[in-house]
C-alpha cells in the first residue's frame, strides 16, 4: 500500500504478482454480459426450489436474510457448482421504511433526524451532507467554528466505522478478539459522542446552521483519553491480524476487483481506492475546510479483500492524524449561524424579545423556508460518495430528498467480487464491501 | 410553489429562468463551470451519455427521479419545458474534477426512458430503484423489476399522489398505582 499524492488519476495497478500469465480480461464487455450476476425474480426462484433436483443442475441456495455474516439483513440468492459460486444476486428491501418520503414531510430542521438513522454506523455523515445541501440552497456559509466541529465530528465517526468495520470483518473471518478490540475502542468513542451530542448514536448533531451545541467542559481531555491509545491499538490490530498468514490467507487475491470493473460499477470509498485509483471527496473535491488540513490517501494494488482492510486500517491513522491537527487549529466563535429565520434564537434571548419568540415559535411549529432550487452535494463518508439531492419549491418542506447511499451503489460489485470463488470467500466478500443495511434500504 | 389545480405545464415560464452558458452535445447547460447541469431531451440522452462518457465523465454517481405534481420544476433554462416527471443523472470526472447533472423531463403518464446500462452499468440497481418508487420505465434493463418493496407490490411510493401511511400512535393513560 501505498500513500498518493493527490494526483487525482491513479496509477494502474501492475499486472499481478503471481506470476501466472495474464490474460487481458475486457472487463467493460464482461459486466456488460451479465457474468457473475444472476437475474432471476424471488418469485421464480421460490417456484425453482419445487422442482426435484437433478445432478447435471447447478444449486441455488439463499443465503440471509438473517445470516450472520450478511451484516444485518442482505439476502443472496446464490447459483453454486459444488462449492463454486457461478452468480448471485443480492435482495434488499428488509429494512425499507420511506426513508425519502418520509424526508418529504419533516421540515428542514427534523431533515437531520430523519437522515440521521440511514447509515447508522456513520451518522453524523448523514447529517453532514443534508445540512450541506440545505445550506447551499440557502445560501448561507456557517461559521468557521461550526465547520471544524463538524470536521472534528466526523473525523472521529469515521474512526469508529471503521473500527466497526474491522470488528466484523475479523469476526466473519473467524478472528473473533479483533471483534471485542474493535468493540472496545469503538465504544470509547460512542462514550465521547455521548459526552458531545446527548446520544450515542442517531445524534442529530449537525444541523442546517451549524451544529446543535457547543463542544462541553472538558471535552479536550475526554477527547485525548480516547485518542490517546489508539495508535498502540491499531498496532495491535496489525499484530493481531495484518501479519498473520491465516488472515492473510484468507484475504490475499480474494474478491479481486479491477479499475474497469469499479469505475463502470459507480463503486466509490475503499473499494474504488483499493483497485489503486486514488479518489477521495476530501482531497479532490475538498469541502469543510480539508483543503486546510495534510493527509495522505491509501489505494491499493490488488483490489481484492486484504487491501480493502488493510485501507480501512490505514484511514483510521490518518483520521487520527487530521483529529490532531483540529485538535491545534480549532477556531474560537459561533458553533452555529445567527440568523433568526434559520437557527432558533438562543435560550435568554426569548425571555426579553418578542420577535426571538416569534421566530423561536415559527422555526419549531411551521419552520424556515428554503429558496426554491435543487442541488447535489456528496461528502466522502467511510462507504464512499454520500451524496443528497435536495428540491425545494420555496416551502419549508423539501419536494424532493434523495440520499445517494454509497452502500446500495457498492452493493452491485459483490456478484463480480464472488463470482467464480468458493462459498467460503463469500463471507469475506460481503465483510469487505462492509454494506450498511439501513443505508441501503432506507 | 403552484396553487392547487394548476396544470404543471402552464407554469414553466416564470421568473426561474436561468440564462443558458453554453450548449453541450446539443443540450443547454447552465451553472458553474466546475458544477453545471444540462437538459437534454429524452431522444438525445443516449447518445448525449455516451458522448460524455467520451469526454472524461467516467462515473454515473448517481441516478434518481423528482415527481413534481405539484410543484413545477424549477431553474430551467429557456426553451425547456417542464413535466410532471424528472430523471436527474448526476455524473462525475475524476481527471477535470467536474460534476454534471443532467436534468431530464418525462411526461407523467407511462414515462418511458431508454436504460443507461450500456453507458454506465452502474445505473441497473439505480434504475430499478427509480422503477419501484416511481414507476418510470427504462427500456432494455436486463433486470427490471423491484428492489426495494416486494415484487407484488401495487402502485410506487415516491409518487406525490401516492399517500403518506399513517399508523395511528396509541396513547395509554397515566399508569395508576
Amino acid at each position: 500500500m501505498t500513500d498518493l499524492a493527490a494526483t487525482g488519476m491513479a496509477s494502474v495497478p501492475e499486472s499481478p504478482t503471481d506470476g501466472s500469465p495474464t490474460e487481458e480480461i475486457d472487463y467493460a464487455a464482461r459486466i456488460r454480459s451479465g457474468h457473475g450476476v444472476l437475474r432471476m425474480s424471488e418469485v421464480r426462484m421460490a417456484e425453482l426450489g419445487d422442482e426435484p433436483p437433478s445432478d447435471d443442475q447447478t444449486m441455488l441456495i439463499n443465503m440471509g436474510p438473517s445470516h450472520p455474516s450478511t451484516h444485518g439483513v442482505l439476502r443472496l440468492m446464490l447459483e453454486l457448482d459444488g462449492e463454486t459460486v457461478i452468480r448471485s444476486k443480492p435482495i434488499v428491501g428488509y429494512l425499507h421504511t420511506g426513508m425519502e418520503k418520509t424526508g418529504e414531510e419533516l421540515t428542514y430542521l427534523q431533515g437531520p433526524t430523519n437522515v440521521t438513522r440511514m447509515d447508522y454506523a456513520s451518522p453524523l455523515f448523514n447529517e453532514l451532507v443534508f445540512s450541506l445541501a440545505v445550506e447551499d440552497l440557502l445560501g448561507i456559509e456557517v461559521p468557521e467554528r461550526a465547520t471544524w466541529i463538524r470536521m472534528l465530528m466526523c473525523e472521529l465517526n469515521r474512526i469508529g466505522s471503521h473500527l466497526l468495520f474491522n470488528a466484523t470483518n475479523g469476526m466473519d473471518i473467524g478472528a473473533v478478539s479483533a471483534m471485542l478490540y474493535g468493540w472496545r475502542d469503538r465504544e470509547e468513542l460512542l462514550r465521547f459522542f455521548e459526552m458531545v451530542t446527548g446520544l450515542r448514536m442517531n445524534h442529530n448533531y449537525i444541523r442546517p446552521g451549524g451544529v446543535a451545541a457547543d463542544l462541553p467542559d472538558g471535552w479536550r481531555d475526554a477527547l485525548l483519553r480516547v485518542i490517546d491509545p489508539l495508535p498502540e491499538r491499531l498496532d495491535d490490530f496489525d499484530t493481531l491480524l495484518t501479519g498473520q498468514p491465516i488472515w492473510r490467507e484468507r484475504l490475499q487475491g480474494v474478491g479481486v476487483l479491477s479499475v474497469t470493473e469499479a469505475l463502470e460499477l459507480s463503486a466509490t470509498g475503499p473499494l474504488l481506492r483499493s483497485t489503486g485509483y486514488a479518489w477521495d471527496l476530501r482531497q479532490d473535491m475538498p469541502y469543510l475546510a480539508y483543503d486546510e488540513v495534510e493527509f495522505n490517501v491509501a489505494v491499493g494494488s490488488y483490489g481484492d479483500c486484504f487491501d480493502r482492510y488493510a485501507i480501512r486500517l490505514h484511514e483510521i491513522r490518518e483520521s487520527l492524524r487530521i483529529v490532531r491537527q483540529i485538535l491545534d487549529k480549532l477556531p474560537s466563535g459561533d458553533y452555529r449561524i445567527q440568523e433568526p429565520k434559520v437557527t432558533p434564537p438562543p435560550r435568554a434571548r426569548i425571555d426579553q424579545s418578542m420577535e426571538a419568540l416569534i421566530h423561536h415559535f415559527k422555526i419549531f411549529t411551521e419552520g424556515f423556508k428554503v429558496p426554491e432550487g435543487e442541488t447535489y452535494v456528496a461528502v466522502e463518508s467511510p462507504r464512499g460518495e454520500l451524496g443528497c439531492y435536495l428540491v425545494s419549491d420555496g416551502g419549508t418542506k423539501p419536494v424532493r430528498m434523495h440520499i445517494r447511499a454509497p452502500s446500495y451503489v457498492n452493493l452491485q460489485t459483490l456478484p463480480h467480487l464472488m463470482a467464480d470463488g468458493l462459498l467460503a470467500d463469500a463471507v469475506a466478500n460481503i465483510s469487505s464491501v462492509d454494506p450498511i443495511m439501513g443505508e441501503v434500504d432506507r | 410553489m403552484a396553487e392547487d389545480g394548476e396544470s404543471v405545464d402552464d407554469v414553466t415560464e416564470t421568473d426561474q429562468i436561468l440564462p443558458v452558458t453554453e450548449q453541450l452535445h446539443g443540450a443547454p447547460v447552465v451553472g458553474e463551470p466546475a458544477n453545471q447541469v444540462a437538459f437534454p431531451d429524452l431522444e438525445q440522452l443516449v447518445d448525449i451519455s455516451r458522448a460524455l462518457k467520451a469526454d472524461g465523465y467516467v462515473m454515473c454517481v448517481d441516478l434518481t427521479a423528482v415527481d413534481h405534481l405539484h410543484a413545477p420544476a424549477v431553474h430551467l433554462p429557456a426553451g425547456v419545458q417542464g413535466a410532471r416527471f424528472e430523471l436527474v443523472v448526476s455524473l462525475i470526472n475524476h481527471g477535470e474534477r467536474r460534476r454534471l447533472r443532467l436534468r431530464v423531463q418525462l411526461p407523467g403518464d407511462e414515462p418511458v426512458v431508454p436504460t443507461l446500462f450500456d453507458v454506465w452499468p452502474g445505473t441497473e440497481a439505480m434504475e430499478r430503484e427509480v422503477f419501484d418508487m416511481f414507476g418510470i420505465t427504462f427500456e432494455g434493463h436486463p433486470d427490471h423489476t423491484r428492489v426495494l418493496m416486494p415484487e407484488d407490490w401495487i402502485g410506487h411510493p415516491l409518487r406525490k399522489d401516492y399517500a403518506v401511511g399513517r399508523i395511528p400512535v396509541q396513547f395509554k393513560g397515566a399508569p395508576t398505582r
